[in-house]
């Protein structure tokens, strides 16, 4: 297997009906990294994030991963390889209890998903490691709640949890602490450094202190187009990018701190 | 046991001891045996609706054309009952496959337009093919000897028969809903995309789910044209779609026992209205729905649960 780099985009691009969303992007994924897209509003991360778990079908380009060209594939087919994505507001069964939300991913691998004539029971005997992947992510208490009763920043930690559960290759995480008070930034931020080992992580982010602690790489998307990549000391100094943010190359990057 | 799921027992085993003695207790078994072909009929339709969260609008389609299948091999074919049934069954969800793989390509109220579009040619077709009586409809089917054994044309034989099938069936979507593949179901039905981005590739279990409520709405329909012997247009006209998700929606969708405990409050206001109001039963039944929505939205047995549940904490 190519080892150093787990994913390559090369000239993908998207377009609605003229305007170009995403243009032409180059990015190599290393494996074993946390990279982050930035970018201001608008910028195509969404997009772009959309297009590599082939919700969306790219306009040009292609997408490799480990090797293989991916870009046709369906969506359920690109998860089965490995590649995992979560969404911008918290995706979990909000009618499943917590512990039910896991095992839904755990169930998968069972193949009998299409069997409708076996009882309930006979998924009892994932509930333990699903109960450990809880634990993992700090949920073991909740497990019996319905998971429209947790606090938002729980929600999320229950899809880090879900997503672990099917021990993906590469996770996508699309904005893991938007719409958070200041502890359960931290605290996701650090489950994410934990959930980390053995894998690659890539995350559209929009918090800096976030990215600076936790990213190995990161890339600035500005206009559907890449403006900068590197490590955090680099692309923070670039005058491109701290215009892009801050509409003048006077400031530097905030929480660069 | 939560206290909860006791109370669900017991009111379930006295509502299968009610089935069981009603002809005693003086009540008209064929009207009971209507009661429970349509409760088959809305428990089917809430696989879909309660348990997939899919809008059929054109539901009648299955339990129509599998009335006309049943009652046409019966009665032209001279089948066993229990063949007609089957077949009945096998016929609609044949049907449901093809709708079904149409359909689930598209999503909310463009899946509920291409059913009914589809329901509205099935209509169309058993208005013309020959077989199905046309304007009359197929009447007179013999309801024969069960394994050419026993002989239906008594309604006490008739109605246990009916009551049987009733519970098996209502036993088999419980089982269904809560099997491996019903948790499936669930994840579609709380966020599609999620169960995607898990893997699930949700277009199969939806047809899946599909073939399953038409084959089941086939057999309640089968089993209608048994019990009354004639099977007509009604059967497959899109009120009757219509009628199906009042009743889900009024007994309350997503419940095991609501869509069955709709049917059975929409029936019996059909059968006692009937001659005394006439056609103003349809406004009366409205009316109970539009309060059932405004007042009480998880329905009658919804609403129940909801209670329960609030009194346990």
């Amino acid at each position: 297997m190519s080892a150093e780099y787990i994913l390559e985009t090369r000239g993908l691009s998207k377009e609605f009906k003229g305007f170009v969303a995403v243009n032409s992007v180059d990015l190599k994924v290393q494996r074993g990294h946390i990279h982050a897209l930035i970018g201001p509003n608008g910028a195509g991360k969404t997009t772009f994030f959309n297009l590599l778990t082939k919700f969306l079908l790219p306009t040009r380009g292609s997408i490799v991963f480990n090797g293989n060209d991916i870009t046709t594939e369906a969506p359920a087919q690109t998860a089965r390889r490995g590649i995992v994505r979560s969404f911008q507001i918290s995706a979990v069964f909000p009618h499943m209890t917590v512990l039910e939300n896991v095992r839904a991913a755990l169930q998968r691998n069972l193949g009998t998903s299409f069997h409708f004539w076996k009882p309930e029971s006979t998924l009892f005997h994932l509930h333990d490691r699903a109960r450990q992947l809880l634990a993992e992510v700090d949920l073991q208490d909740f497990a019996d709640e319905l998971t429209v009763n947790l606090p938002y920043g729980r929600k999320r930690a229950l899809e880090l949890a879900t997503t672990l559960a099917l021990e993906p290759e590469l996770m996508l995480l699309d904005e893991p602490t938007q719409g958070m008070g200041h502890e359960d930034v931290d605290r996701v931020t650090q489950l994410i450094k934990k959930v980390s080992v053995g894998r690659t992580i890539l995350m559209v982010e929009h918090n800096m202190n976030v990215v600076s602690s936790i990213a190995d790489r990161i890339t600035v998307l500005q206009r559907g187009a890449i403006i900068a990549d590197g490590p955090y000391a680099e692309v923070s100094k670039n005058p491109l990018v701290i215009e892009a943010y801050m509409g003048t190359v006077d400031t530097a990057l905030q929480g660069a701190h | 046991m939560t206290k909860a799921a006791k109370l669900i027992r017991v009111t379930y085993l006295g509502l299968l001891i009610l089935a069981l003695i009603a002809p005693m207790l003086g009540l008209y078994p064929v009207f009971v045996m209507k009661l429970l072909c349509f409760a088959l009929f809305a428990c089917a339709f809430n696989l879909l609706l309660g348990f997939t969260g899919l809008l059929s609008f054109g539901h009648a389609a299955f339990f129509g054309s599998a009335a006309y299948v049943t009652g046409w091999l019966i009665k032209s074919q001279h089948f066993t009952p229990e063949l007609g049934l089957l077949a009945g069954a096998l016929a609609s969800g044949l049907i449901g496959l093809v709708v079904g793989a149409v359909a689930i390509r598209r999503q909310g109220i463009y899946f509920a337009m291409i059913t009914l579009a589809i329901a509205q040619m099935v209509y169309f077709v058993c208005l013309q093919v020959p077989f199905t009586g046309g304007e009359d409809g197929l009447q007179g089917v013999p309801r024969g000897a069960l394994f050419g054994l026993i002989s239906l044309e008594s309604d006490t034989a008739m109605y246990y028969l009916v009551v049987a099938i009733f519970v098996a069936s209502f036993l088999a979507i419980t089982r269904i809903v809560s099997s491996p593949f019903g948790q499936v179901l669930k994840m579609i039905r709380e966020n599609e995309p999620r169960a995607i981005s898990l893997g699930y590739q949700v277009d199969r279990y939806k047809l899946l789910a599909f073939v399953l409520s038409a084959a089941l709405a086939g057999l309640a329909g089968s089993l209608k044209t048994l019990v009354m012997g004639f099977a007509t247009l009604s059967d497959v006209h899109w009120s009757m779609s219509g009628e199906v998700i009042l009743m889900t929606l009024l007994g309350g969708v997503g419940t095991f026992f609501g869509p069955a405990f709709g049917a059975g409050i929409v029936i019996a206001l059909q059968n006692m209205l009937a001659d005394k109001v006439g056609s103003w039963v349809t406004v009366i039944i409205g009316v109970i729905f539009v309060l059932c929505v405004l007042a009480f939205r998880k329905g009658i047995v919804g609403e129940l649960q909801a209670y329960l549940r609030r009194r346990q904490r």
